[in-house]
């Protein structure tokens, strides 16, 4: 991200607010485990016991220290989400790329695959492979890269099918570079910003999908400290320790709702960094110069809702 | 998703001499037609792939179901029974076109689970009630979801950048980000731990309908709505702002016709077929969305089927409703593209 950008983002109220709240969850669920008081898979009192002495959150079902198992069970979400989202990247990008400068047959057949990908309700697609390959961390990942590839190749396909036809492609095979190189110093750069626009909105459904599936208790299994597993391991205990449930949902919910506000943010950002202000996104769809023609080919900003109806 | 994919497959000018095969004849009499036959013929192609890649994930990933059931239950009659059941001998095609013969002409076939036990528990006993009690939620969330969802799109994109604008919009991200399990027990810390008006749990006791007892279907119906409309909105916002800053709109505001004439007459009809769209998106949202709420509530539907039968290794119920989920799926969107052809004159025309 360059400079301007990150700017961009920060001027925005949204996107500050965003940042605040991520900078300030990533602290907790990345140095917590450091100043963890007690162990956070170690009975040390009554369960279900409201904060107090000893246990400023209380402790949980199995009488654990619900402040402990909050500061160690973010990173786990964190890093599996990031993870799966990266890997789908390159796959995606891959496979987009392969499909859109190579047309014909092979765009066809690669597009079919994609389609089918995404014929999934993309829960529905987690739960069969949970239900074939058992709950485990690897089974997760492959399933959110199984649901986010497919919508990420689609873009990266009309992204560079745009690209494909600059003049200086043109100008590159009529040099006689090779596809590697064309690939990798002309479409790729180019095609970059508007992908990179919706990695935010992808990362936060990448983070939803595998915080669903530890909270079916088909993911991550106890006795891990997660936030989504503690959220329904002491359900029962409600009435008696609320602070159970309802903090890791408050660490959860300013995870997504920041991830959101700043991928929101950084794709207002984008967009404006590249266009006049006050640019129609109508008009921009008749001109044709490289990446605003690229972007006008994305959601507008106001429904980057539109880039997760793939997903969700 | 759907009208994008539609022109890059129609043939630029076409001449109707030109093509002498009786297909691109049918093309061009029939435009409308063959692109719904051919759209139903590719769902049903689709449903068909996904089963048997539904088939083969569940039966042949190496965390076999089938092996861990054998490997705890020792008693040698449930081995065979289970054996006999999934023809472990024969090879996978053999035993997929076994499966879907026996879906296609309505047997569901036994539990897996209930075999393990020693007893048959067919599998329409199981998901048949749990199908109505989902349906039951699905059309709740449905009916109060589409009049929400305009009022709200309209609110916010018939003023767009405004102060109203701006909190729909900023409370809407907020809220879509964040996952639906987590609502729910916000809900149910709210309605039950501190108000103490609704229950947590929304069983329905077996034999009884759901709507006998209206108290236990508010919370989820309710998560589902706060989740999903502020997805709707934010899409129909989008399209309300560009639909309002169109000529025609702008010279009906000259004209000094009625805000409410614009609005009903201009900018209603012109969303009608996003509208339609974003049901279909609601629908199939619905798939993924009832299974984790159904969760949260304990609520009898078949998504707590599901997450249960995954968690015994229930192989046969497994197949049946992730293949029959899918198939829906793929059928709403087919639903979805065939009334949005009909409905939008111009992406008919551009089939043409």
């Amino acid at each position: 991200m360059r400079w301007g950008t990150a700017r961009r983002v920060l001027r925005q109220p949204t996107g500050a607010v965003g940042v605040f709240i991520l900078v300030v969850i990533l602290l907790v669920a990345f140095l917590g485990p450091l100043v963890s008081p007690h162990s956070p898979t170690e009975t040390l009192g009554p369960p279900n016991s409201p904060p107090g002495a000893g246990f400023a959150l209380g402790t949980d079902f199995l009488g654990r220290d619900v402040l402990s198992r909050l500061l160690n069970g973010g990173r786990s979400v964190i890093l599996i989400g990031l993870s799966s989202t990266l890997v789908a990247y390159v796959i995606g990008v891959l496979a987009g790329m392969y499909a859109g400068y190579r047309s014909g047959v092979r765009d066809m057949l690669t597009m079919r695959t994609v389609d089918l990908l995404l014929a999934f309700p993309p829960l529905l697609v987690l739960l069969v492979l949970v239900a074939g390959g058992g709950a485990h961390i690897w089974v997760l990942i492959v399933g959110v890269i199984a649901v986010q590839a497919p919508a990420i190749a689609r873009i990266t396909r009309t992204a560079s099918l745009s690209v494909r036809q600059m003049p200086y492609v043109e100008a590159a095979q009529a040099r006689g570079d090779g596809t590697a190189r064309i690939w990798r110093a002309d479409i790729f750069p180019n095609i970059l910003p508007p992908l990179l626009a919706d990695f935010g909105v992808r990362f936060s459904i990448s983070i939803i999908l595998i915080a669903s599936m530890n909270y079916l208790g088909l993911g991550l299994q106890p006795p891990t400290a997660d936030w989504a597993l503690m959220m329904s391991e002491n359900r029962v205990g409600i009435t008696l320790n609320p602070w159970g449930v309802l903090a890791p949902a408050i660490a959860l919910a300013l995870l997504t709702v920041g991830v959101n506000l700043v991928g929101d943010a950084y794709l207002r950002a984008l967009t404006r960094s590249v266009l006049p202000r006050g640019t129609r996104r109508s008009r921009l769809r008749r001109r044709s110069n490289g990446t605003a023609a690229i972007l006008a080919t994305l959601p507008s900003s106001g429904d980057a809702a539109s880039i997760d109806d793939e997903v969700r | 998703m759907s009208l994008v994919s539609v022109s890059p497959e129609t043939p630029a000018g076409e001449a109707p001499t030109a093509a002498p095969s009786s297909r691109a004849h049918l093309r061009h009499r029939f435009p409308l037609t063959f692109y719904i036959v051919r759209r139903v013929l590719a769902g049903v192609v689709t449903v068909l792939i996904a089963s048997a890649v539904i088939f083969a994930a569940i039966t042949l990933l190496p965390g076999n179901v089938v092996q861990i059931i054998l490997g705890r239950n020792a008693n040698p009659q449930s081995v065979s029974a289970i054996e006999n059941q999934l023809n472990q001998g024969h090879p996978a095609w053999d035993r997929y076109v076994h499966f879907m013969g026996n879906l296609f002409s309505g047997h569901l076939g036994y539990s897996t689970a209930g075999l393990v036990e020693g007893q048959k528990t067919s599998v329409e006993s199981i998901i048949g009630p749990a199908f109505a009690h989902s349906a039951v939620l699905a059309v709740a969330t449905l009916v109060l979801f589409i009049p929400m969802v305009i009022v709200l799109g309209l609110a916010a994109g018939l003023k767009a950048g405004s102060v109203r604008d701006t909190t729909i919009s900023v409370t809407s991200l907020a809220i879509s980000s964040l996952p639906e399990f987590l609502v729910g027990t916000l809900l149910i810390v709210l309605f039950f731990d501190r108000l103490r008006l609704l229950p947590p749990v929304s069983s329905v006791p077996p034999g009884t309908s759901p709507l006998s007892n209206v108290n236990i279907l508010v919370l989820p119906v309710l998560t589902l709505l706060l989740v999903s409309l502020a997805f709707g909105s934010r899409v129909l916002r989008a399209c309300v702002a560009e639909i309002v800053s169109q000529d025609y709109v702008v010279l009906a505001g000259i004209h000094g016709y009625s805000q409410r004439r614009i609005v009903f007459r201009y900018v209603l009809p012109n969303a009608l077929p996003p509208t339609v769209q974003l049901i279909a998106q609601q629908l199939q949202y619905l798939i993924g969305g009832l299974v984790v709420v159904e969760s949260v509530f304990a609520y009898p539907g078949i998504g707590t089927a599901l997450v249960n039968a995954i968690s015994v290794h229930d192989v046969q119920v497994v197949m049946v409703v992730s293949i029959l989920l899918a198939a829906f799926y793929v059928m709403i969107n087919v639903v979805a593209d065939v009334v949005a052809i009909l409905l939008d004159p111009r992406v008919r025309t551009t089939i043409s």
